[in-house]
């Protein structure tokens, strides 16, 4: 389900914002606030959503998908807030290095793929470094509600603690702040074991950090229903590939740095997304005919669907071989 | 042999499994009659585990059979209780001072594991992260849809409404929320013309 009306377009609905703060938190992040152009109320959100931010790059569309962190309950402002990542693609160093207050962009409507059991007797929160975005929308929400949470933040060092002080001083008796370089480690084992029925745990970090909790809460008898976890993958570069499109009657080419659907919309094909990030399902795309190997990365299909070769989620994935064929 | 199997029917009919043992940081078995068996069969499997349970066992007809084999597995509580009703304020206890890790085993008639597994629900687990194997009696506890009136261990289609006496129909329709099946008036149009009563699965 999505906040977002009937769409006859591809991905979700568009709002135009401009860009009303640029606040550099530390030497990685800095947080991007928007107000929307036409001066009407941002649609409600649920903690938790993220929206796909459109950056015009020099000729190139690039859109990356980004926590909403601000306060769900306040309509005039959308916030995120984004690491800049040296080695990545290049979407977050464009929002760093050319967005600007004032500035006139193109957002999504939010769409929520990590939202709170609103069911859980208690929620606890697990972040590592940038994942803490969720968690503070997340956590203007209980704190409204009156709900039961606490977080557990672990990040490299007290300057790239994002809002690890805000958080800290607001509710000292709830945030437990864990720094690398103190040889700080959130205790997992200890902070599972205890917890009253019905409590519900979250995890937004690196898949080293989400693989981690899985694994811990099953072995301590966690249902996998409470255990609740959101990572966006970015596009990896790979070899160039070719691939046939039967559905728009064309053939494309994937180039090395592009994904397979940034390449489908660079040629004009209206392929559905909402995430971009290999985890909302939205792209699934069948094979018509292959000849060579994929290279899945997503979360969205099992590893049967993998071996099957039935299926890719051109967000993420990839292609190596002679021939590809997809039903798009 | 206690075990039945039910043949596929619509969605809404629960399906029940086959008890295994599962790593977690407590256990609760609440079983009633032949369900007994499927928690020595449990036992059997993985008697340390057995040795941590809290076992609540509802014998109903089974009367003596099955109490000292249960106690010979050794468990670390066995509870002999003489109905389910009698034995609701121990679930809920055990289930308000339990944490997360808990693992909850249900056995027997299908009544039992229902109204069990709704206050394993309530008490915030995930029906999905509840065993259930059915064993026993395959009669079911009904609602009568016209009058509310829930009638216990209802063997025979159509059967007569405990509460409001009408003649229902036994239908596979389930409510998790009230455990119970949905009895349906079978002669509301043509009153009086009730069809001779079947035992269940016969």
């Amino acid at each position: 389900m999505t906040a977002a009306p009937q769409k006859a377009k591809a991905g979700a609905e568009k709002i135009e914002v401009e860009v009303s703060a640029v606040v550099p938190l530390n030497d990685l992040v800095t947080r991007f606030e928007f107000k929307r152009r036409d001066g009407a109320a941002f649609p409600p959100f649920s903690a938790g959503a993220h929206t796909v931010v459109e950056m015009q790059d020099a000729g190139r569309t690039r859109l990356n998908p980004y926590s909403l962190m601000s306060d769900p309950a306040d309509q005039s402002i959308y916030a995120i807030s984004v690491r800049r990542d040296d080695e990545g693609r290049g979407g977050s160093l464009f929002m760093h290095r050319n967005v600007k207050v004032g500035d006139a962009m193109t957002i999504t409507y939010p769409v929520n793929l990590f939202p709170l059991d609103l069911r859980g007797r208690k929620h606890v929160f697990l972040a590592g470094g940038i994942g803490i975005t969720p968690f503070m929308a997340m956590i203007a929400h209980l704190e409204r509600m009156g709900g039961a949470w606490e977080l557990h933040y672990a990040c490299r060092s007290k300057a790239l603690g994002s809002y690890a002080d805000e958080l800290s001083s607001r509710h000292p008796n709830k945030v437990h702040v864990y720094y690398d370089d103190q040889k700080q480690a959130i205790a997992l084992e200890d902070l599972l074991d205890g917890q009253p029925l019905g409590t519900h745990v979250y995890v937004c970090g690196p898949q080293g950090m989400i693989r981690w909790v899985h694994e811990t809460a099953q072995t301590h008898g966690w249902p996998d229903e409470n255990v609740h976890s959101e990572e966006f993958l970015a596009p990896q570069p790979g070899k160039p590939f070719e691939v046939r499109l039967c559905k728009s009657d064309m053939v494309i080419q994937v180039g090395e740095h592009e994904s397979l659907l940034e390449a489908m919309e660079r040629c004009g094909v209206d392929a559905p997304f909402l995430c971009r990030g290999g985890a909302c399902g939205q792209c699934e795309t069948d094979v018509v005919e292959a000849d060579g190997e994929f290279i899945h990365r997503d979360h969205w299909l099992d590893d049967d669907e993998h071996a099957s070769g039935k299926k890719i989620m051109p967000c993420v994935s990839r292609f190596v071989g002679k021939a590809l064929v997809l039903d798009r | 042999m206690s075990k039945f199997k039910f043949p596929e029917s619509i969605r809404s009919r629960p399906v029940y499994g086959t008890l295994e043992p599962r790593s977690g940081k407590g256990h609760l078995m609440i079983a009633d009659a032949e369900g007994a068996e499927a928690l020595l069969d449990l036992a059997a499997q993985d008697a340390e585990l057995f040795h941590a349970a809290h076992i609540i066992f509802i014998p109903k007809g089974t009367g003596e059979t099955f109490v000292e084999k249960l106690r010979s597995r050794q468990p670390a509580i066995l509870h002999v209780a003489p109905s389910y009703e009698s034995s609701i304020p121990r679930i809920r206890r055990v289930l308000s001072d339990a944490h997360m890790g808990l693992q909850v085993y249900l056995a027997g008639t299908e009544g039992l594991m229902g109204q069990a597994q709704n206050e394993a629900m309530n008490a915030g687990i995930p029906h999905t992260a509840i065993q259930t194997e059915h064993r026993g009696s395959v009669a079911r506890r009904m609602q009568c849809v016209h009058c509310k009136g829930i009638t216990e261990d209802v063997m025979t289609d159509p059967f007569v409404c405990s509460h409001c006496g009408l003649n229902l129909f036994v239908r596979d329709h389930y409510s998790r929320r009230l455990a119970a099946f949905q009895g349906v008036r079978v002669d509301a149009e043509d009153p009086g013309n009730v069809p001779e009563p079947v035992e269940l699965y016969k």
